[in-house]
């Protein structure tokens, strides 16, 4: 990583986040209804996402299980509020709070572990949470789906049209990257961090790895959670093929793609995965109309390996070279800045 | 007699499925140890192994033949993903490393996709496929092939580890990388060698499996998984312990799908898995102390 992607991270000013999504609100005025819907489940995405870049990106987990957070979060608001009547609210809450418990139970044993465990435990986790949604047909409707699923109100209004939904679920997005943000300010970001320099280290000057690591894994279920009863709700809907182990590995590859050094990349990635899939689904039967399944993971996987192997830290730093040289042109880099940059430590290329 | 009989021929497909879930689960023993690595990309190469040699079959090669010959080209795929995606990342960190292997099961899944479709395929079985009577169960030909070979093959494996000298500097690596290096031996190219091998042998293990339960382009991806599980089961660190852990996986399966639930054979495969992590996690089978801290 450069000098000016730590400043970036470190800058805790609302000003970017707030111009970002001021144009980005100004999007249902202008856009059809399918972009609505594009950018809508681009927000799904992205809410998980930023919980998923701050697990990989700053504790340094691999996690390969997050389709099952988003499925509890799915089933709990629907078995809720379809089935017993409760308020979406209330689901969306509770939802979350099994989540989180969920997250505490893998994260606990996993954590005091060294490796990649995680990423094993998740797996495991994930696939038997699947074959839960599609066994417990009681409850969940199995393999046929779970359908009828109400819309969210909110103070006698009702989320219905994709409008609406699309300002509901950015605002969840725009909160959780204010909320994540603040995290990687805090103690237990700086904590993170101190890990990528020497885990040993960090431990030794009293940095409670392990308790970090589960809060960071933990929120992120929250998101994930939040994520799947917004999806539940939106799409009225679910069957359990929507949370299977592809799903979550879909979900790390956005993240990836975004890039892992900053949560800014968690709405980069996800809106690169979900724009090139429409674009290959309608593009690529045009040059091989025999073509049938998931052919577009072929790209996705190529995707990631290139990503990983020629531009690690994702898309993000990209887009920051192009608008320094466009900055450059402008004025040269002052002294201020110079100071910050030592101060943070400067670490190139990691 | 009834349940004893039962018993048996559940005994045995559980044996068969621990033999397909061993040839896979050593290459990525083999892997792991060499490379530190958990190659995602594993049960791919059963894949490859087990459509290749349906093809071949179809282009009116002999049996035996296209056997050899898919179990060659998958190797070889083993060796141009080495060199391109590990050996090219090799700075990298070991989760980007992790990630990259889940990168390239994707697009094999994909590649797969593209040259051979979506639809289910089967291998002709390896001899005349009329069942046998034992001791009042029925065993089928082909599954005493799937474990008559995985024996072979591991005890083969066992011979290459401990008696040959390029056996020996893979184990060198194993144990320990640093000394090994000191001592001339090259681990960029054992690195290549562990994953050739480990591809040979998954393709192997795909077209073993291939007349049993057909072949398609996602067939790597749960075989890949439960070698995983039965690796990580036995013991991460050496191979014998996951071959135990591959036939144990297998039995398991074979009974709760036979008494319980076909559904339910990943429930309690996976719930194994997070039991052993939470509880032993250096393994069922392996030593105390393992390799790693």
């Amino acid at each position: 990583m450069n000098k000016k992607s730590l400043k970036l991270i470190y800058n805790n000013s609302l000003v970017g986040p707030s111009i970002f999504f001021a144009l980005l609100f100004c999007i249902p005025l202008v856009g059809s209804n399918y972009t609505l819907a594009i950018f809508t489940m681009i927000g799904f995405y992205a809410l998980i996402c930023i919980g998923l870049t701050m697990l990989t990106g700053y504790a340094g987990q691999i996690s390969l299980g997050h389709a099952a957070f988003y499925g509890i979060g799915a089933y709990t608001s629907a078995y809720m509020t379809a089935t017993l009547g409760f308020s979406p609210w209330l689901a969306i809450l509770v939802g979350a709070l099994i989540s989180a418990l969920v997250a505490l139970l893998i994260g606990i044993p996993t954590f005091k572990l060294k490796g990649y465990y995680l990423a094993l435990a998740t797996l495991g986790f994930g696939i038997i949470v699947y074959t839960a949604f599609k066994e417990l047909t009681s409850i969940t409707g199995g393999s046929n789906g779970f359908f009828g699923i109400p819309s969210i109100h909110l103070f006698g209004f009702e989320f219905v049209t994709d409008q609406s939904y699309f300002y509901l679920i950015w605002l969840f997005v725009f909160m959780a990257l204010v909320f994540s943000r603040n995290i990687i300010h805090s103690r237990i970001g700086r904590g993170l961090r101190s890990i990528e320099g020497s885990e040993i280290a960090a431990d030794a000057v009293g940095v409670n790895l392990m308790k970090y690591k589960l809060q960071i894994f933990v929120t992120s279920a929250i998101f994930t959670s939040i994520s799947g009863s917004l999806l539940a709700h939106y799409v009225s809907f679910i069957n359990p093929n929507l949370f299977t182990a592809n799903t979550s590995i879909y979900l790390l590859i956005m993240v990836i793609i975004g890039g892992l050094n900053n949560i800014w990349g968690a709405i980069v990635g996800s809106a690169a995965y979900v724009l090139l899939g429409e674009l290959l689904k309608h593009f690529v039967p045009v040059f091989f109309p025999n073509i049938g399944g998931e052919f577009e993971i072929v790209f996705f996987g190529l995707l990631l390996v290139l990503t990983l192997i020629y531009m690690p830290n994702g898309l993000v730093p990209q887009f920051m070279k192009i608008a320094r040289k466009l900055k450059k042109k402008e004025r040269h880099a002052s002294i201020a800045f110079t100071i910050d940059t030592q101060a943070t430590g400067g670490k190139a290329n990691d | 007699m009834e349940t004893f009989s039962q018993m048996l021929q559940l005994l045995f497909s559980g044996l068969t499925i621990g033999a397909i879930y061993a040839l896979i689960a050593v290459g990525f023993v083999i892997i792991y140890n060499v490379t530190g690595i958990l190659n995602f990309a594993q049960g791919e190469f059963a894949m490859f192994g087990a459509l290749i040699s349906i093809s071949l079959v179809k282009a009116n090669l002999p049996l035996w033949l296209a056997i050899i010959l898919s179990i060659v080209i998958v190797a070889a795929i083993g060796a141009v993903f080495e060199r391109t995606a590990i050996h090219t990342a090799r700075k990298s960190s070991m989760t980007t490393l992790i990630i990259i292997t889940i990168g390239v099961s994707i697009a094999f899944r994909g590649i797969a996709i593209l040259i051979w479709g979506t639809q289910a395929q089967t291998l002709p079985p390896f001899t005349d496929n009329t069942p046998i009577k034992f001791l009042e169960a029925v065993l089928l030909p082909q599954n005493l092939w799937a474990i008559g070979l995985s024996i072979v093959i591991l005890i083969v494996m066992m011979y290459f580890f401990n008696f040959t000298f390029t056996g020996k500097s893979l184990t060198a690596c194993v144990v320990n990388p640093f000394a090994a290096r000191l001592m001339g031996i090259n681990p960029n190219k054992m690195s290549l060698l562990a994953v050739v091998v480990s591809a040979g042998v998954g393709a192997l293990a795909g077209t073993v499996i291939a007349p049993i339960s057909g072949a398609s382009y996602d067939m790597g991806m749960m075989l890949g998984i439960k070698a995983f599980v039965a690796a990580v089961v036995g013991g991460l660190t050496n191979a014998p312990a996951a071959i135990a852990g591959a036939f144990l996986i297998g039995i398991i399966e074979a009974f709760t799908e036979g008494l319980w639930s076909s559904g339910l054979k990943d429930v309690v495969s996976f719930s194994l898995l997070l039991l052993i992590l939470f509880i032993k996690p250096e393994g069922l089978f392996a030593k105390a102390s393992g390799k790693r801290v």
